[in-house]
């Protein structure tokens, strides 16, 4: 394989079908925005990963709004809006009501947006002083006491999981969205997604503790396929068994302690993980 | 405009970087009065909770600070970690994360060269625009990080916050044949880098040395990744554990993010600008003919040179990704124990983006006592004010809609990741 010359400039023409060619007004494509709140910008970022569909889509939709990609903005409203990040400042709180009324479907991408994220963490703690803990100036700062998903806020159509999510998902999700159908992404465990690898239970065959029975799947099994438990970074299945793993990794002889932390992570202020954390930290 | 009138630049939203910043400038005539990078990026507050958490759970955490550099702070975890447990790591596995951070700083320079600071100097609002008239740039950027993000994929399960960092080695370590099959690709890369290099130097610049304080890792026989002494173009030479000796965070309030300076107060530049004119000679000979080629001064003062700097960077990490690849055999076991101790570490490794450093203090359970963690971007933030002070002036005559872009354009030369640089450290207070 040769590699291309980059000096080589524009080797390829558009296809012809590709709308907005330039000069050319055609009918308006469907807008999407992707807005950020107190976040990584890692499930953003998953849009510019997907480097085999991203000129796709940028030839399907308008990118109208997503500061971390162009400087170019265009007005709403938005077909999709993709919410990144959780609320943890009053004007975050208000920002995220006027986004709501500027987009028609609006989706929460990530463990930040859907469930706070790990920065809920201070949502068992004293946030003042977690600021002075790290600010000098702590009357500079301006924050919430907790770090709040974006449904506590405002209606939301659709959330991705994930710390970060998957970007396949992501790709699913603007084509069914385009299409007005629902997305494949499916809702069971991660448990799931390890048999179909063919791993062995690691719980099972080597006693380490995995939260994979009760994390919602869509990672591919990664962790438990690297030798490691599952951390939950998914966050909750429905109706995940808590109580049952509490007692299972109790009996593997995992500390009380250690298990409140395992569910407080990345989904720490979902309400199965919360719960679990607080009743295996009671115990 | 008359260039005698006062005007002020005003960016709400910075666009193509990472995070949430504003910037602010006040200008009478040719006389820049104020000049401020907000950043507004809501705090975290990492540092605070990590303590109690298990030292095991650090790089994980650490990770989630930054999307685009979660390899960086796993890296200094680890390592800041082992050191406090006083761990020597296996050497195959020392080889492998080198490469794992060839992977990132791949993915990581491919998407600012093309995506983020190209379209700046060809004139597109994004990437995508600039797709249209030129697709074959943009897909060769595209295809060079979709590479990174592969040999990041492969060793770590997912190109975001991957999994098998450990304290000790990793949770998993890839076999001989795994790697093999990233060779194919990455010598399309490496010709793809050389290829960004000639595409780079060919872009046009505007005259602006400056003079720097260049601070970076130094390694007598390898250019740095994760070892190696801290040290400055103007004759700093330290370990790691004593780099709050010599460095500190003000934290002022038009921002989120804390300064770093000098202590004294100096500002100073790190990342690719900083590690090249420090390490120049430690670079592969592909590497070194591909600056003299595209007549990259040693030392380069120019920042909107660092486009080029990135290039070469990238030649390196391509061929330093072949060389471990080919020298790697696995190591006996994926991770070595942990002994059971308290204790305090320090580390620095080379982000994409500059030195990161962590210090951990653990008890004898292995929970995090304190941590501090100084990103790169916090420590640039004052250079990058510096340099728009000096920058503004030279666009006075330009419509204040281009020196805007050309102001913006001049932060972009730092890639800054501004969600690292919000949260921060337990600091030494200093009011002022």
């Amino acid at each position: 394989m040769s590699a291309p010359d980059a000096n080589g400039g524009s080797g390829r023409a558009l296809s012809p079908s590709a709308p907005n060619d330039r000069g050319r007004p055609s009918a308006p494509k469907p807008k999407i925005g992707v807005f950020k709140f107190a976040s990584c910008d890692g499930c953003q970022l998953s849009l510019l990963d997907a480097e085999d569909e991203l000129l796709a889509i940028t030839g399907a939709v308008d990118i109208a709004y997503f500061p971390e990609a162009t400087r170019a903005v265009m007005k709403g409203p938005y077909d999709i809006g993709l919410v990144e990040g959780s609320i943890t400042t009053r004007h975050d709180a208000n920002r995220i009501q006027q986004i709501r009324r500027q987009c028609r479907t609006l989706v929460t991408i990530g463990a930040c947006a859907t469930a706070g994220g790990i920065q809920a963490l201070r949502n068992w703690k004293d946030v003042d002083e977690f600021v002075r803990a790290v600010y000098a100036t702590p009357q500079y700062i301006s924050t919430l006491d907790l770090s709040t998903p974006i449904e506590q806020h405002v209606r939301v159509d659709f959330e991705l999981r994930g710390c970060p999510i998957n970007k396949h998902q992501l790709v699913e999700l603007i084509a069914a969205t385009l299409a007005g159908r629902k997305p494949n992404v499916p809702a069971y465990s991660v448990c799931l997604e390890c048999k179909r690898r063919g791993n062995v239970c690691i719980t099972v065959a080597k006693g380490v503790p995995c939260l994979g029975p009760v994390t919602h799947a869509g990672c591919g099994a990664l962790c438990p396929s690297f030798d490691r438990g599952c951390y939950g970074c998914f966050g909750p299945m429905e109706t995940p068994n808590t109580t049952a793993l509490i007692a299972r990794f109790r009996a593997l002889g995992q500390p009380d302690d250690q298990t409140s932390r395992a569910f407080r992570g990345f989904n720490a202020w979902a309400w199965p993980f919360r719960k679990a954390s607080d009743d295996a930290e009671r115990t | 405009m008359t260039r005698r009138q006062s005007r002020t630049i005003k960016v709400d939203t910075l666009a193509r970087v990472e995070g949430e910043g504003a910037l602010f400038i006040r200008m009478r005539g040719e006389q820049v009065t104020d000049v401020k990078l907000r950043i507004y990026e809501p705090p975290r507050l990492f540092e605070a909770f990590l303590r109690g958490r298990h030292y095991d759970e650090a790089p994980d955490i650490t990770a989630r600070i930054c999307g685009i550099c979660p390899i960086a702070y796993q890296m200094s975890a680890v390592h800041a970690i082992e050191r406090a447990l006083g761990l020597e790591i296996h050497p195959a596995n020392r080889l492998l994360r080198r490469l794992f951070y060839c992977g990132e700083w791949i993915e990581s320079h491919a998407l600012h060269v093309y995506m983020l600071h190209a379209p700046d100097f060809l004139g597109y609002q994004d990437a995508i625009a600039m797709a249209r008239d030129h697709r074959a740039v943009v897909e060769q950027g595209l295809r060079l990080k979709k590479i990174g993000n592969r040999i990041v994929t492969l060793m770590g399960g997912r190109e975001i916050h991957p999994v098998s960092a450990a304290v000790g080695g990793f949770y998993k370590t890839p076999t001989k044949r795994q790697l093999r099959e990233l060779v194919d690709d990455l010598q399309w890369a490496l010709d793809a880098s050389l290829a960004t290099v000639r595409f780079a130097a060919g872009l046009e610049f505007p005259d602006f040395d400056q003079d720097y304080t260049f601070v970076a890792l130094s390694h007598p026989d390898e250019y740095p990744f994760n070892e190696g002494r801290l040290v400055s173009s103007r004759g700093l030479d330290i370990g790691a554990s004593e780099y709050e000796d010599h460095f500190a965070e003000k934290h002022v309030e038009h921002s989120n993010a804390l300064h770093s300076t000098m202590k004294g107060g100096a500002s100073y530049l790190v990342g690719p600008m900083a590690r090249f004119n420090l390490n120049f000679d430690r670079l592969p000979p592909v590497a070194q003919e591909a600056a003299r080629e595209a007549k990259l001064a040693v030392p380069c003062r120019n920042p909107f040179r660092s486009i080029v700097i990135r290039g070469v960077e990238l030649v390196f990490a391509c061929a330093e990704a072949l060389r471990a690849i080919a020298e790697y055999e696995p190591p006996p076991e994926a991770r070595v124990e942990r002994p059971r101790r308290a204790g305090v570490g320090h580390a620095i490794t080379e982000a994409p983006r500059g030195i990161l450093y962590h210090r951990y203090e653990i008890d004898a359970d292995g929970l995090i006592v304190s941590a501090k963690i100084v990103p790169p971007t916090s420590q640039n933030q004052k250079r990058i004010e510096e340099d728009l002070r000096a920058f503004a002036p030279t666009v006075v005559n330009a419509s204040l809609e281009e020196a805007t872009w050309r102001c913006e354009q001049a932060i972009r030369n730092y890639d800054p990741c501004i969600s690292c640089a919000t949260h921060f450290l337990k600091l030494e207070i200093e009011r002022t």
